[in-house]
């Protein structure tokens, strides 16, 4: 399919006289994909948060004026609550996790020059782009963007009399969706051949970091759960254009069915936003502790298992949709066996800090903060899994409150740990700790701030898609809690300007990084920050596991990956 | 950005290590994976609307089997000579394997062709798209895999175009290896889709 691209890309002579256009705008190179990636995702998380920032001031205080956007009216509230989930979910963590670490990272942990089929991994990046622009045009379409919400359930979003005014905004949204499940397809097609089958010698994929291995894994299950929502999404953009009935009970079809393709792609799609974030994390941890990972096979092993196990608890989202309820059962105990490869992982990563020499740096500050919250978002994740207690928690605050705390450590967290982590092998500079350290804290004490209030309104009965909650005299006494969720937005929020002061001065004024500047032993460091054009001076020979820290009798506490640095590091 | 690796003179070779995958097929093969859940994705749901429904009654009783038969038969045979054109570039013959790889891609057209008349055919009996659940599967269906089997045959047409005596047998060897897994998935999804749409809802 492939293969003259391959021989194209790598004719270096070509690389060499190319301009602005082919170095940085349409470029093969996985490094410079990545970062494409990388800015897309930024770019994206920022109108996310922006739309969150909207519908989190019209809860804290309902029918108010929001400053920069004026009064909300209910369409516009479903509109900004819908675009967030989509944008956050979509367009942010898959292209973040996937595309821009998996783009940069997989090819130099495993030592590759580039990925395997570079036009295509090109491809990918043009096509999520186009998916993004498409997805913004529908906020200025007549009607706005989609309103039926980040699930977009059926017939509510099928049939152009029960949202009047919103067609081209909910057509808009499956198309863009569409164009982001392709680009991913593309991603994982490139993915998984480089890190199967162009890896350096000595690369085992027992001596694989384990960022590479879930980054595998999510690409795995990505490919396997996404094929019926594609036909599910062309189902249903010929229900709305074309005027057939695929979901439509008055056409004689069954509406849950779109539920059942919804979340049997929605839900391993949690894990492929989840397992590269906690990969993340593992990376971070051991260079950190200066400890090897605890448990690194089993910890392959567990990530395999909930692989496999995240195709068989899609249903628990449906326990109230009217589906068989004999149904829910085996979903009940397939939801609580997951919790059992997680905890496994959990489990391994506090192992590793345990009696390690901890530094507690910007990255790992980051990479702690996702690791507790993974756990809150984890251990309240066995309630909702739950038959009986899911059919009072069900579409209350709860799940919102359970669901960022899974996402957001590992998508949100873990990702600005990754950023902190790899900014000196991206952009050959280092970033600044202080403002860093400030950052981490307002992210992570805002973003606490927003969700265990969010667990408390959930737990006390508040229904989410409410637009005016002071309408019902039950929200009363919960209505104190958004207020204090919604200033917590506003504290994440503000913690953002740091972080764009960082990123950017740091991009082009910071110090200069040495190649390994947190000695660490994955292949990526052992290459020159930024790495060259190809990766590698010579393609490295891999002679020992990713995590060697403090092996007994040896000078430094660390072993390399690679077995030319490490000689090199022997003589200083 | 200097390229040193340039100045230092290494090997190229997008893959040095000796992993016994061949890349483009592995790719293929991972890119399928995804089709065959796109494709059993749908299999499943039509199957399990034909459950809910209770059978899909007289609308499946009007699908035109016949032709789907014959375009079973014209498929199998593309595959056949997709098959011979593999055989032929093993053996070097570059010209035989063109042949044969153009008449695989002229078989293809055949099937499109029989598949127009067809669909014009039931439309004009009135099973348009709208008619019934069962049409709008039909048409869905069906539609998706002749999508699947334009792209391979504008492929397929494209690397008998590029085929000339200069070819070296190995590249064409492995673009044939490549495209030809692609379309035996496709012939094999016809299968599925001929069983599932046509002969299962005929019988009743």
């Amino acid at each position: 399919m492939a293969e003259t691209t391959l021989e194209a890309a790598h004719s270096s002579e070509a690389h060499e006289k190319m301009g602005f256009w082919r170095a940085y705008l349409f470029s093969v190179d996985h490094k410079v994909i990545g970062k494409q990636y990388l800015f897309l995702g930024l770019f994206m998380g920022f109108v996310g948060v922006f739309l969150s920032y909207v519908f989190r001031w019209q809860l804290a205080w309902p029918g108010s004026s929001v400053p920069l956007w004026g009064k909300v009216t209910a369409p516009q509230y479903y509109e900004v609550v819908t675009m967030h989930g989509t944008i956050m979910v979509f367009f942010v963590a898959m292209p973040v996790l996937l595309g821009a670490f998996g783009n940069f990272l997989i090819p130099l942990m495993v030592g590759a020059r580039d990925m395997a089929f570079p036009r295509l991994n090109m491809a990918s990046f043009w096509t999520i782009f186009v998916g993004s622009v498409l997805l913004l045009i529908s906020f200025f379409v007549p009607g706005g963007g989609s309103h039926a919400g980040w699930t977009n359930y059926v017939p509510l979003s099928d049939a152009s009399k029960y949202l009047p005014g919103n067609y081209w905004g909910g057509n808009l949204w499956l198309i863009a969706l569409a164009i982001d499940f392709a680009s991913v397809l593309m991603g994982g097609i490139n993915f998984l051949t480089t890190a199967i089958a162009m890896r350096a010698p000595g690369m085992t994929i027992w001596r694989m970091p384990l960022l590479v291995w879930q980054e595998l894994v999510a690409s795995v299950l990505f490919m396997l759960s996404v094929g019926p929502l594609i036909a599910g999404v062309v189902m249903l953009l010929c229900d709305r254009m074309v005027g057939t009935g695929f979901f439509l009970p008055e056409k004689g079809a069954d509406p849950l069915l779109w539920q059942h393709l919804f979340w049997f792609f929605g839900h391993p799609e949690v894990y492929v936003v989840a397992m590269p974030g906690l990969g993340i994390v593992q990376e971070i941890l051991p260079v950190f502790s200066r400890k090897p990972i605890f448990g690194y096979r089993m910890i392959v092993w567990a990530v395999i298992v909930a692989g496999i196990l995240s195709f068989t608890v899609w249903a628990h989202h449906m326990f109230v949709s009217g589906m068989n309820p004999v149904l829910a059962e085996p979903f009940s105990v397939t939801t609580i066996a997951i919790s059992i490869p997680f905890a496994v992982m959990l489990f391994a990563m506090i192992a590793t800090l345990w009696r390690g020499q901890i530094t507690f740096s910007t990255p790992m500050l980051f990479a702690l903060g996702a690791l507790a919250n993974f756990i809150l978002g984890g251990v309240t994740g066995i309630p909702l899994g739950t038959n009986a207690s899911d059919i009072y928690l069900h579409d209350t605050y709860f799940v919102i409150a359970h669901f960022h705390n899974t996402l957001v450590p590992t998508a949100i967290i873990a990702g600005f740990g990754g950023i902190y982590y790899w900014f000196p092998k991206m952009f050959g500079r280092m970033m600044n700790e202080t403002l860093g350290k400030i950052h981490f804290i307002f992210t992570w004490v805002g973003f606490n701030m927003v969700f265990i209030p969010l667990f408390l309104i959930g737990i006390g009965g508040g229904q989410r898609r409410i637009y005016m909650s002071s309408v019902y005299t039950y929200y009363k006494p919960l209505q104190p809690l958004h207020v204090i969720a919604t200033i917590g937005l506003l504290i994440i929020i503000a913690g953002q300007i740091p972080f764009l002061i960082n990123f950017f001065m740091s991009m082009f004024r910071g110090a200069k990084a040495p190649a390994n500047p947190w000695n660490a032993t994955t292949l990526e460091w052992a290459t020159d920050s930024p790495p060259p054009h190809e990766n590698f001076h010579t393609i490295p020979t891999v002679v020992r596991g990713p995590y060697d820290y403090s092996l007994p009798g040896m000078q430094q506490d660390w072993a390399p990956q690679a077995a030319s640095v490490q000689a090199g590091a022997a003589q200083g | 950005m200097a390229n040193s690796a340039v100045e230092i003179g290494i090997s190229h070779a997008p893959h040095e290590v000796e992993t016994s995958f061949e890349i483009g097929k592995l790719g293929m093969w991972v890119f399928l994976a995804g089709e065959t859940m796109l494709f059993g994705g749908l299999m499943c749901v039509f199957v399990l609307e034909w459950i809910y429904h209770g059978g899909w009654g007289a609308d499946g009783a009007h699908v035109n089997w016949p032709l789907g038969a014959i375009n079973t038969f014209v498929l199998f045979t593309s595959s056949l000579t997709a098959a011979l054109a593999q055989g032929a570039a093993r053996v070097h013959d570059s010209a035989r394997a063109k042949r044969y790889l153009s008449a695989a891609a002229l078989l293809g057209v055949l099937f499109l062709i029989i598949k127009a008349f067809e669909y014009a055919g039931d439309y004009h009996e009135g099973f348009t798209p709208l008619a019934a659940l069962f049409w709008s599967f039909y048409y869905l269906m069906t539609g998706l895999h002749v999508l699947h089997l334009l792209g391979g045959i504008v492929v397929m047409f494209g690397l008998a175009l590029m085929v000339n005596p200069r070819t070296p047998a190995s590249w064409l060897e492995r673009k044939l290896k490549y495209i030809c897994l692609y379309w035996y998935f496709v012939e094999t999804v016809w299968i599925l889709l001929f069983a599932l749409v046509y002969l299962a809802p005929a019988a009743g």
